[in-house]
């Protein structure tokens, strides 16, 4: 049984990587709004308008219980965190309301007459940055750069470096490919399934030389984290694992087994996020901010452990009970009769 | 301007944003759970179309306050990581039960908006009841840290570092459940008088038209109700200040000196260097008689403070006079509509009383500005009342003009938004007029 303070950030990541899967899908569609072209595009727009109308605000609130349950829990790591990625962060959370803010308008308006060009613009240009803010984000916190001083604690360009960014464009095409495979679920379109089956195969194959060309770079750019990544002696399960989910990817999308190749990018997206986690481990901020010094006292982590068990037991069956009503085809794998 | 002031302004601005939609979150689910009620009891379209209409404007509003929420749960780091380094492990809990209301209120609205015909009526109004339950807690959790910074509680400081800590102490605060009832019943005020003064601006237009008619009472009815137990709540929020945080009290009544029998201040402006609050129309003994219920009780002035721990008067006191004045005048236009509904068939629809709806219809959201332009700006110069001075909680970090013109001008064309979509969807009113009530079918 793992100590509070290890359960306590266990539960951030477990948040992020529900953001990752859920939310993280909704900014790749995003993406892929912005480059859809050619004669299909009004279509695709139209298909991922749909597929993420109903679930986008449930999706994001995953990011708020993760920097909630981090405050809570690590009150320090949080202000450090703020304190050093001002920047960063400021630029995220713009990316985060206009995406938001110019959906909803967007998809508000579609209803009455057809798109328009602003909002759907801004929409998926928010989608393509923000993601790569995030991954930034992440990485910085990795990277080593971040020293805490407590004397004259200040904004770092730690974010602005060859390993973040690749972090960032890793997020990035991570989300991209959940998108594309979630997407092929929403229609029976043969064409505009094979168009997402064709933009899953791209996407999954950025991942796959991104997961190669991040820890490349965090040789030099974070070495600290490159050794806890691949030097540990967990590292080789999670390259076996990271490895077979991107190979199952590509196979089952080949093979059009929709159902696995869903299994094989969510797992990867899972496993790169716990890959990440178990590299950090046991640090908030690498390297002078860990678990155990930025951890609250056992009383709040318990409240906020109890509290979230508490409201999972409320949370998961009223998911479900929106995934069942509105993803009813996508949830069981078989195509979608049309609506009466 | 120095980065202290600064960070406020842009943490105001981010709040002064924020709880204009929050508003909206809290009211109008109860608004449209009402309207669908009546449309299942009844069987009659114009309610259905009215809870689907108000239901579309919930989404647009939902939206901007989610992304606009999203910023302060980060901006509480941002511009104040030392406030947040030390409170975040005494009130954390609060935002995180916050985080499964604001869930409840995301889900339901999901399938209330999306889920006409898919789902039975029976469940859909039970996730519309859902939405509105969880707006409103989801308001009363998050006041629950706001009131924890005006009451601290729930630990003790050593060393300068809080230790003993209890969450399930600090977040029941003593100024929770006066805080947290006065701001729900705000929510519901504000929004039904804007709502109610829309729908009357448009029966000035179109006087036969029942869906506005329906939409008029409903929107009066609940926005009513509020504003009648407002000022009764509001005297339970100052009668706790004036035992709890005095320097707070003394601030919103102009009260510089500490006196026996102290006076009811009308209007007036506070005088920092002559320490008096001149042009103030005073009702002798009256401030000892609301705040203590006691004519000689003794009032604690600023004077009584040492002036490092002072809050402004000036603001705090025009803040609070706007709010009693706003809540007076809608308190008065509900017992006026009371009377009138009562009185005679289609007494809330003669022009006159319409238009006293239509100057009324910001009067809530202005109070809202202002009752808590009260409790923040009261509570300097402290961010944790006693414990933390706000100057000691901001950032580090410079050069704060930029985020702070930055999102300034990002909520600006959201909000110029937000109206412009709404406007549109006001003005083009479903038409069910009078006579046409048996027959029961719209005319487009
Ligand atoms: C529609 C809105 C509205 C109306 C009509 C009123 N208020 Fe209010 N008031 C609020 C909306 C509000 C608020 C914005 O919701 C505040 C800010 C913090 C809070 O809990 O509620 C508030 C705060 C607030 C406070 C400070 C609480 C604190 O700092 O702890 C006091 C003393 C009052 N109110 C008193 C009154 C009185 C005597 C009213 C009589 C007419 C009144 N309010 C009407
Ligand atoms: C008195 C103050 C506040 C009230 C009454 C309030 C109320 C609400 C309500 C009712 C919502 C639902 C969304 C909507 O209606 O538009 C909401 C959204 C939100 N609020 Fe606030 N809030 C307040 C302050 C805060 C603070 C201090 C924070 C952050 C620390 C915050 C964070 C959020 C977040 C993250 C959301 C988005 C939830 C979502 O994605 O659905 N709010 N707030
Ligand atoms: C749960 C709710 C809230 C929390 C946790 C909260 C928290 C804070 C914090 C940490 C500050 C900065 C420190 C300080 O100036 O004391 C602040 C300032 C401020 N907030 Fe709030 N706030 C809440 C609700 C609101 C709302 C709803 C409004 C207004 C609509 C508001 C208006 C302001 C203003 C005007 C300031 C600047 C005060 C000043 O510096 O003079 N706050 N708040």
């Amino acid at each position: 049984m793992p100590d509070l303070p290890t359960l306590a950030a266990a539960s951030v990541l477990g948040a992020l990587v529900v953001y990752a899967l859920l939310g993280g899908a909704d900014f790749g569609s995003g993406v892929w709004d912005l480059l859809s072209r050619g004669p299909r595009a009004t279509a695709r727009r139209m298909l991922i308008a749909r597929a993420i109308g109903p679930v986008w605000e449930t999706n994001h609130i995953w990011v708020i219980v993760a920097v909630v349950v981090l405050f809570t829990a690590f009150p320090r790591g949080f202000a450090v965190i703020s304190t050093s990625l001002f920047v960063p962060i400021t630029l995220m959370l713009a990316g985060i309301v206009l995406r938001g803010a110019a959906f909803a308008f967007h998809h508000y308006q579609l209803h009455e007459e057809g798109s328009r060009p602003g909002w759907a613009l801004l929409f998926a240009g928010s989608s393509l940055l923000t993601p790569i803010l995030l991954g930034a984000i992440i990485g910085a916190v990795s990277s080593g750069e971040i020293r805490v001083n407590a004397e004259a604690p200040a904004a770092s360009s730690a974010w602005l470096a060859p390993f973040p960014l690749a972090v960032g464009l890793l997020t990035l095409a991570v989300f991209c490919s959940l998108a594309a495979v979630y997407l092929i679920f929403e229609t029976d379109d043969p064409d505009l399934r094979d168009d997402f089956r064709i933009r899953a195969h791209w996407s999954c194959g950025a991942v796959a030389v991104l997961m190669v060309a991040v820890p490349l770079l965090a040789r030099f750019g974070a070495p600290d984290f490159f050794h806890a990544l691949l030097g540990s002696d967990w590292s080789a399960g999670v390259v076996f694992l990271a490895a077979s989910a991107a190979l199952g990817a590509q196979v089952s999308l080949l093979l059009r087994a929709y159902g696995l190749a869903r299994a094989c990018v969510a797992a990867q997206a899972a496993i790169i996020l716990c890959g990440w986690g178990a590299a950090q481990y046991p640090f908030i901020v690498r390297p002078d901010l860990s678990i155990p010094s930025a951890v609250s006292p056992p009383a709040t982590l318990r409240a906020i452990l109890i509290a979230l068990a508490a409201g999972a037991l409320f949370l998961f069956p009223s998911i479900f009970a929106l995934l069942r009503i509105f993803k009813k085809e996508a949830f069981l794998g078989r195509p979608p009769v049309s609506r009466g | 301007m120095d980065e202290l002031l600064l960070a406020r302004a842009q943490m105001a601005m981010l709040f002064a944003f924020h709880i204009v939609f929050a508003v909206a979150g809290m009211g109008m689910p109860l608004l449209m759970v009402i309207a669908e009620a009546a449309h299942l009891r009844t069987g009659e379209p114009v309610f259905l179309e009215l809870a689907r209409r108000w239901a579309r404007g919930t989404a647009v509003l939902f939206a901007v306050g989610a992304v606009s929420g999203t910023v302060l749960s980060f901006e509480l780091g941002l511009l104040w990581p030392g406030f947040m380094a030390f409170s975040g492990g005494i009130v954390g809990l609060p935002f995180a039960l916050e985080g499964f209301a604001f869930f409840a209120e995301a889900i339901f609205l999901g399938i209330y908006l999306y889920g006409w015909g898919r789902v039975r009526p029976a469940a859909h109004l039970l996730s519309g009841i859902a939405v509105a339950l969880g707006g409103a807690m989801s308001g009363i959790l998050v006041v629950a840290a706001n009131a924890w910074m005006n009451s601290p509680a729930g630990f003790v400081v050593m060393d300068g570092k809080p230790t003993a800590i209890d969450p399930l102490a600090a977040m029941a605060n003593p100024a929770w459940p006066t805080e947290a009832a006065h701001m729900t019943l705000a929510a519901f005020a504000a929004s039904g008088f804007a709502v109610a003064g829309i729908h009357a601006y448009k029966l000035l237009r179109d006087r036969e038209n029942l869906f506005h008619r329906h939409a008029l009472s409903i929107a009066l009815a609940v926005g009513g109700t509020a504003a009648l137990l407002l000022p009764v709540s509001g005297d339970f929020n100052a009668r706790f200040i004036a035992r709890d945080q005095p320097a707070k009290l003394a601030a919103l009544e102009g009260q510089f000196r500490t006196e026996r029998g102290a006076p009811l201040r009308i209007g007036g402006i506070p005088d920092m260097e002559k320490g008096t609050t001149r042009f103030a129309i005073e009702i002798p003994k009256g401030l000892s008689l609301l705040a203590f219920h006691d004519a000689d009780a003794e009032v604690a002035g600023l004077e009584s403070f040492p002036p490092e721990d002072r809050p402004d008067p000036l603001p705090v006191h025009l803040a609070f006079q706007l709010m009693v004045a706003c809540g007076t005048t809608l308190a008065a236009v509900s017992l006026l509509s009371a009377w009138r509904a009562a009185a005679r068939r289609g007494g809330l629809f003669e022009s006159g009383f319409l238009r006293a709806v239509v100057c009324c219809s910001p009067l809530g959201i202005v109070a809202v500005e202002a009752g808590w332009a009260v409790t923040e700006m009261g509570r300097q110069p402290w961010v944790i009342r006693g414990v933390m001075r706000t100057a000691d909680a901001v950032t580090p970090v410079g050069g704060l003009i930029f985020p702070f013109a930055f999102f300034s001008a990002l909520y600006l064309a959201l909000g110029v938004s937000a109206v412009w979509l709404l406007r549109r969807e006001v003005s083009q009113s479903p038409s069910f007029p009078l006579e046409e009530r048996a027959a029961g079918a719209p005319k487009e």
